[in-house]
Formats: C-alpha cells, sequence, structure tokens
C-alpha cells in the first residue's frame, strides 16, 4: 500500500507527464504485482473448482463421457443435446424448474420490498425486524427441510392440524400431493431466502434521502404518494438487481425439493438440476448430465441479457 | 509450543499465534486419528480392526439387520469392530455407493439388490467372490438358492451374495375371507386359479367388506404397478423379456401385454380393486377390511403384525396364467472394489457369513432365506407365515438385465407410471404401451455408460 501511494503522488507533484510515461508503469507493475499475489490463493480455488468445471462440463457435453471410465469417452456431436431437447423428461423438469421460478420470484421481490419499506419506518428495534426477517437466510438448507417437513407433515403436522382446525375434513398432504408439491416448496423457499432482498432493498431505502420525503410532504403527498412516486422509481436499480439474482436463485433450485419431496410425488416436483444429477451421478453419464446443465445455463444467460438490456435502457432514460 | 507462547507474552507475534495454532491443529490431528472424523480428513483407514458397512434398510428390516450387526460385533471385539451406515433407499444409495467407490473410499462390504448388483459389476465398481473367498468362512455356492445364486451371476462369475428372495406375494385379511367362504378349515386360503377365480373370489370378498375384494398401490407407486404387471405377464406363455441384447432393445410380446394390462384394468374399472390408491393406502384397505386382499412384497409383514388385531395370512400369488411365478428381487452383499489385504478379505466374508447364519432373524422381516441351511431349518419352517410362500422363491422373475433396470431404477419408474396410469383408468393399454415403449426407446438407443 505505501509503494503506490509514494509513486502515484511524488511523481505528479514533480512532473505529470514524466509519471504516466516512465514512472508509473514501475509502481503499477509492482503494485499489480503484490496484487495477483494477493488474488494468487482464490484465483487458484476459482479456476480450480469453478472455471475448469464449466469448461470440463463444456467439453463434456459433446462426448459419450462417463463416470466410471476415465477420459472423455467418444466425441458424439450434438447427440446429447438432441437426446434432451427431445425427451419428455428434461422438458417437464426444464417446466417444474420455470413453475418454481414463476411462484418465487414475485412473492419474493414484493414481499421483500414490502417488508422493507415497513422496517424502514419502524424508530426504535428496527435491528429486531432485521434480524428475525434475515435469520432464517443463514440457516443451512437441510435445516430449513427439516423445520418445514414437520410444518408439512400430512395429518399430524403444523398445517393440516391448523386446517383442520378450521374445519376441514379432510386436509390434503401438502408435499405428497402434486398439485400442492411445488407449491409447498415455493413457500419454503419465500420464507428461507427473503430476508437477502430484503437487506438489499432496506440499504437502498436508506440511500435515499430524507428531503425528498420532507419536500413531498411539505407539498402535501400522501404517504402512499410518497411510496408511488419517490421510494417505487429511486428504487429502481435495486429492483432490477434483485428481479435478476432471485430469477437466477430460483432457476437453481435443487436443495430444497431434493430434501423435501426428493422430486416427488411421481415426478411432479423434479426439477432441472435433479434430471442433471441423476443423469450425471446416478446413472453415471456425465456427458447427457452436462448437456443438461448447459442447456439451464444457455436459459439463464439469456435472463442475464434481457436484464442487461433493461438497465442499459434504464440508465440512457436517467442520463 | 503453547508454553512457549505462554513464556513471552509481550512478544506474542500475530505469526506466533499463528505457527502455535497450526502446531496445535496438527497435535489435535494426530492424537484423534482413530475416530471416524480424523480418519476421513486425512484419508488413513479407520482402525485396523473396523469393518465398514453400507445399507439401505429401514424399518423393520433396519431394526433386524442392527441385531444381526450385533451378533457381529460381539464376536469381533465390540462396537468398534463394525461400523455401520444406512442410507436413502433407492437410486440415492447406489450413487452414494458407486460415487464411493469411484473416489476411492467405499465400504468394505455393502449392500446391493440383485438386479441392481449387476450393473455395478459390469461398471467395476465391485469385486468378484471367488469360490476361495467362499471357501475362507465355509461357504460354497451349492449353500445357497440356485434361483438366486444363478440370476446373480454376471457372464459366469458371482460379484454378490445373495441373504433372501423377497417375492410379491398375496396377503389376505382371514376376517373377511372367512365371511366370503374363501378359507380351508385350517385358515388357509382356498386355492384360487385363473383370472376367473381371481375375479370371483373378489367378488365374494367385495361382497363382505362393501368396498373392494383385493387392494393394490396404483398412485405415486411406479414400483408396485411394475412388479403387479411383471408378475401377471410373466405368467403367460409366450411372454417375452422387455428387454434384450442388455437393454439395447425393447422387445415385450405386445399381444400378451395389451391383454394382460386390459385385465388389470378391467379389475379396477369393475370397482373390484381401487382406482386410485397410493402404497400405505392400499394397505390400509386391507389392514381395516375394506379389501379381503392385498397384493405386495413380502416385506410389509412387520407392518402387518403391528397392526393390532389383524389376522393375515400370506401365501404366494395365485396362478392367473399358464404358470405361476412371481416378481422377485433379492438383497445381497457386495464387495465394492479397492485395494484389500488377505486380513481385510477375510474379515468381509467373516461379516457376510455372520449375516447368512443370522438368516433366521432376517425372515422374520419376511424375506425367504436363500442361505439352504436356513431355508431348510426346522426353526424356519415353523416361522410363519413366512415359510407359506418360500416356495415362491424358486418360481422368480428378475428384471432383465440392462444398465437403467433394476428395483427402483429408471426402466422400473418409466413403465411402471404407465401401467398406474392404466389402473387409474387415465389411459388406455395401447396408450400405455406405446408412451412406455417411446420412454425406453431413448434409453434402449443410448449407448450404455457402463
Amino acid at each position: 500500500v505505501s509503494t503506490r501511494t509514494s509513486s502515484a503522488t511524488e511523481p505528479r507533484i514533480a512532473d505529470p507527464a514524466e509519471s504516466a510515461a516512465t514512472r508509473a508503469p514501475i509502481g503499477q507493475s509492482r503494485t499489480t504485482r503484490a496484487a495477483w499475489l494477493f488474488i494468487a490463493p482464490f484465483a487458484l480455488f476459482y479456476l480450480l473448482f469453478m472455471i475448469w468445471p464449466v469448461i470440463y462440463m463444456l467439453i463434456t457435453s459433446f462426448f459419450d463421457t462417463t463416470l466410471i471410465r476415465p477420459g472423455f469417452g467418444n466425441f458424439i456431436g450434438f447427440d446429447n443435446y438432441a437426446e434432451m431437447l427431445t425427451k419428455a423428461e428434461f422438458w417437464e423438469a426444464m417446466w417444474h424448474t420455470v413453475l418454481f421460478t414463476l411462484y418465487t420470484v414475485p412473492p419474493l421481490v414484493v414481499l421483500a420490498f414490502v417488508l422493507a419499506v415497513l422496517a424502514n419506518r419502524v424508530r426504535r428495534g428496527q435491528w429486531l425486524f432485521r434480524l428475525a426477517f434475515f435469520v432464517p437466510f443463514i440457516l443451512p438448507s437441510a435445516a430449513i427441510a427439516l423445520i418445514w417437513y414437520f410444518i408439512f407433515t400430512p395429518t399430524t403436522g403444523l398445517w393440516n392440524s391448523f386446517q383442520s382446525l378450521l374445519g376441514a375434513a379432510d386436509p390434503s398432504p401438502v408435499l405428497g400431493t402434486p398439485d400442492l408439491a411445488m407449491i409447498g416448496i415455493a413457500v419454503t423457499t419465500i420464507w428461507w431466502t427473503i430476508g437477502f432482498n430484503f437487506v438489499l432493498y432496506l440499504a437502498g431505502l436508506q440511500d435515499i434521502p430524507r428531503e425528498l420525503y420532507e419536500a413531498a410532504a411539505v407539498d402535501g403527498a400522501s404517504p402512499w404518494q410518497q411510496i408511488r412516486f419517490i421510494t417505487v422509481p429511486l428504487l429502481n436499480r435495486v429492483t432490477t438487481l434483485v428481479i435478476l439474482l432471485q430469477i437466477i436463485a430460483s432457476l437453481k433450485i435443487f436443495d430444497q425439493v431434493y430434501l423435501l419431496t426428493a422430486g416427488g410425488p411421481g415426478t411432479s416436483t423434479r426439477v432441472l438440476l435433479m434430471l442433471v444429477t441423476d443423469t450425471a451421478f446416478t446413472d453415471f453419464r456425465v456427458g447427457a448430465g452436462s448437456a443438461a446443465s448447459v442447456l439451464l445455463f444457455v436459459l439463464i444467460l439469456l435472463v442475464t441479457l434481457v436484464r442487461q438490456l433493461v438497465s442499459r435502457r434504464q440508465s440512457r432514460r436517467e442520463s | 509450543m503453547s508454553s512457549a507462547v505462554h513464556l513471552e507474552p509481550a512478544r506474542l507475534s500475530r505469526r506466533r499465534l499463528l505457527q502455535g495454532g497450526l502446531a496445535l491443529g496438527a497435535l489435535a490431528g494426530l492424537s484423534g486419528c482413530g475416530s471416524a472424523f480424523a480418519s476421513g480428513v486425512a484419508g488413513t483407514p479407520l482402525g485396523s480392526q473396523t469393518l465398514t458397512y453400507w445399507n439401505l434398510f429401514g424399518g423393520g428390516d433396519g431394526a433386524r439387520m442392527q441385531t444381526m450387526q450385533q451378533v457381529y460385533a460381539a464376536a469381533h471385539g465390540g462396537p468398534d469392530s463394525l461400523q455401520a451406515a444406512t442410507f436413502t433407499w433407492g437410486n440415492p444409495y447406489y450413487t452414494k455407493v458407486a460415487l464411493a467407490t469411484l473416489g476411492g473410499q467405499p465400504s468394505d462390504v455393502a449392500v446391493a439388490h440383485l438386479t441392481r448388483q449387476k450393473n455395478l459389476a459390469r461398471a467395476g465398481l465391485i469385486t468378484e467372490i471367488t469360490p476361495d473367498m467362499l471357501a475362507l468362512v465355509g461357504l460354497k455356492a451349492a449353500d445357497f438358492s440356485a434361483a438366486a445364486w444363478n440370476n446373480a451371476k454376471v457372464d459366469d462369475r458371482t460379484y454378490c451374495v445373495p441373504i433372501d428372495t423377497h417375492p410379491f406375494v398375496l396377503y389376505y385379511n382371514r376376517a373377511v375371507c372367512e365371511k366370503a367362504g374363501l378359507l380351508e378349515s385350517d385358515g388357509s386360503l382356498k386355492p384360487i386359479r385363473g383370472t376367473k377365480g381371481w375375479e370371483d373370489a373378489l367378488r365374494a370378498a367385495k361382497e363382505v367388506t362393501g368396498a373392494y375384494g383385493a387392494a393394490i398401490a396404483t398412485v405415486g407407486d411406479q414400483a408396485t404397478c411394475w412388479r403387479w404387471y411383471q408378475t401377471l405377464y410373466s405368467q403367460r406363455d409366450g411372454a417375452t423379456g422387455w428387454l434384450s441384447d442388455g437393454g439395447a432393445r425393447i422387445t415385450p410380446n405386445r399381444e400378451l401385454s395389451l391383454d394382460t394390462l386390459a385385465w388389470m384394468q378391467s379389475l379396477t374399472a369393475s370397482g373390484l380393486m381401487p382406482t386410485t390408491t397410493d402404497y400405505e393406502g392400499s394397505q390400509t384397505l386391507m389392514f381395516t377390511g375394506q379389501a379381503g386382499f392385498y397384493l405386495q412384497g413380502e416385506w410389509e409383514i412387520t407392518t402387518a403384525e403391528d397392526i393390532e388385531g389383524l389376522d393375515f395370512g400370506m401365501q404366494p400369488v395365485p396362478q392367473f396364467y399358464d404358470r405361476q411365478v412371481q416378481q422377485a428381487d433379492s438383497h445381497t452383499f457386495v464387495l465394492p472394489s479397492k485395494p484389500r489385504t488377505d486380513d481385510q478379505v477375510r474379515r468381509a466374508m467373516e461379516f457376510i457369513k455372520v449375516m447368512v447364519d443370522e438368516g433366521l432373524t432376517w425372515a422374520k422381516g419376511g424375506h425367504v432365506p436363500t442361505y439352504r441351511p436356513i431355508l431348510e431349518s426346522a426353526a424356519y419352517r415353523e416361522l410363519k407365515p413366512q415359510s407359506n410362500y418360500a416356495g415362491a422363491a424358486e418360481r422368480v422373475v428378475y428384471d432383465d438385465e440392462a444398465w437403467y433396470s433394476g428395483s427402483g431404477s429408471n426402466f422400473e419408474n418409466t413403465l411402471g407410471a404407465q401401467i398406474g396410469l392404466v389402473l387409474q383408468g387415465l389411459a388406455t393399454p395401447e396408450q400405455a404401451m406405446g408412451t412406455a415403449t417411446d420412454q425406453l426407446t431413448t434409453y434402449a438407443n443410448t449407448k450404455s455408460p457402463l
């Protein structure tokens, strides 16, 4: 750190032109080297466990690679992709993944926003609400699954007991009914992950200058109008970020399904990442599993691209 | 090194502290070598006398397996001599066994279904069990039921030791059958023969129950649907295996299959059997006297015995068509591939020997022993109703061999789901055959990953 300040400030006083041409690169290369050294331990792991697997996935998706033989196997072009794209199982799993995303993204964005606005208005003890909404997020998925498995236990569970209390004669078991199982998983997920979006929104809210609200109040704007015309527009960027992160997170659904229903009843909650693990690890067909994985990757990439376009238009409008 | 830190507290630098911490950690790691956690982290073997064993048994089977494990542990130096782990049944279990073996950390002995160990063997994930290895503990091929032993072979080599056969059987509620006039004077079931005989029996039972004649799971349980269909279809002369050439071809006898499915559907459509009931629901129907019969693997005996006041019997499924056979699979012991010393091989075989010796404990859970000294013992013959259907274990059909078949496999799930739709009246036999064949063709056309 000291090297950089000295080499960066001194020359500027002496001769700005010279510093740019000759002396700065020496200092810069030294700092760059130091920076790389600091990054190296992480970069190594990142390359080994993130980048290389992605490359490996791309390569194997064109081979009939199997888990139990070393090497890539035979090159088979787009056969794995053709298999996936013509397989009913794949499209069913894809639909379940999209369905889960549709179930979870709107509530996770809207509810998080509402909770953040409410928490932001609390004068005293705001920490309690921040804590309460965020704590589930730090729990591991296995703990979440246990809690909700208990709540959704057929007949004697919390939810079914509550329904009986209200007079339902024979409440259907949430996780055991094909049409309800995915909703049960969605509810679990909302309760679990809402804290993250909540915190993003709360940070965004605290960035909005109070004067705006004061000025609006002076002009006679109602609280609802203040939210509608100040809070929502000024949180636009947070919202696009939250939506994007949420869509990506929802498309990557795996843990909750695996732990709560294992894809059942039947295959009514089997999502894409379960198909991938089943194909790659249970059937040993790493190549075919990779192809399915790449297709999910492409879907997520498309979502990101759309977001990129939207935010570009946003910033153009703002400038 | 911790004392050095305390001697010079003033000069305790961050580096010093880290060094001390590392040394402490290393020491803890070394001293903890005996623990399972430390050996897992360091990749060292557990205590040299400890045998590791993985299985997939829950419920009554799980409890009985524990008892059998204790017998081994007691004879081999206490609880430390055995480390057993139970995993989720079905695909998750086999995935774990496969990945652990590929990763070089499998258990010493593992359980596998007879139909699934064939694929493990073809994948090179389990070790051949030679006559010499069997002889180490005084076993030989002839000690085991021929049906299970021969069916288990892969290219004429043996990779497993089967402990049981678990056929699909018929349970009956004595109270219902008594009133329906279906019982002999000794409380056993009067013989039921042919599709007509079955329909008559169900009609008589239905009159008593007011609900159904027989119960079988049709919803959310592909495996049971498959077991029922496979039992019926295999009883017909001219029934060809669904899969041949190791799964590369789909070869059912279309006409016989359609006819069998049509009959299965007629039984539910006419109300003799329920159209929509799941695994537990189908049991409850028989247990509570709403059905006279119940069809399932023999392992549900534990559940039935736990029902207070239920008087039930068990016997092989009737001969509906040309010959009496039933769908079945077996539990077997396998040795995951890994380098082993002679001592380790012997210890693994000793464990297997104890398990087959304890076959009577195991048989109480309904399974038919394959170890003949147990199977032919007086004690087993007196075990009722288990021994009533022991003969069924000699007339069994196992799943056809394919990389995607076996208990709980893609094959059973795919075909079973369609059969379920037929039973529920949601698909015609033609539609079900068409869909199942289409879906299975994807697997058949895929080069085996093994």
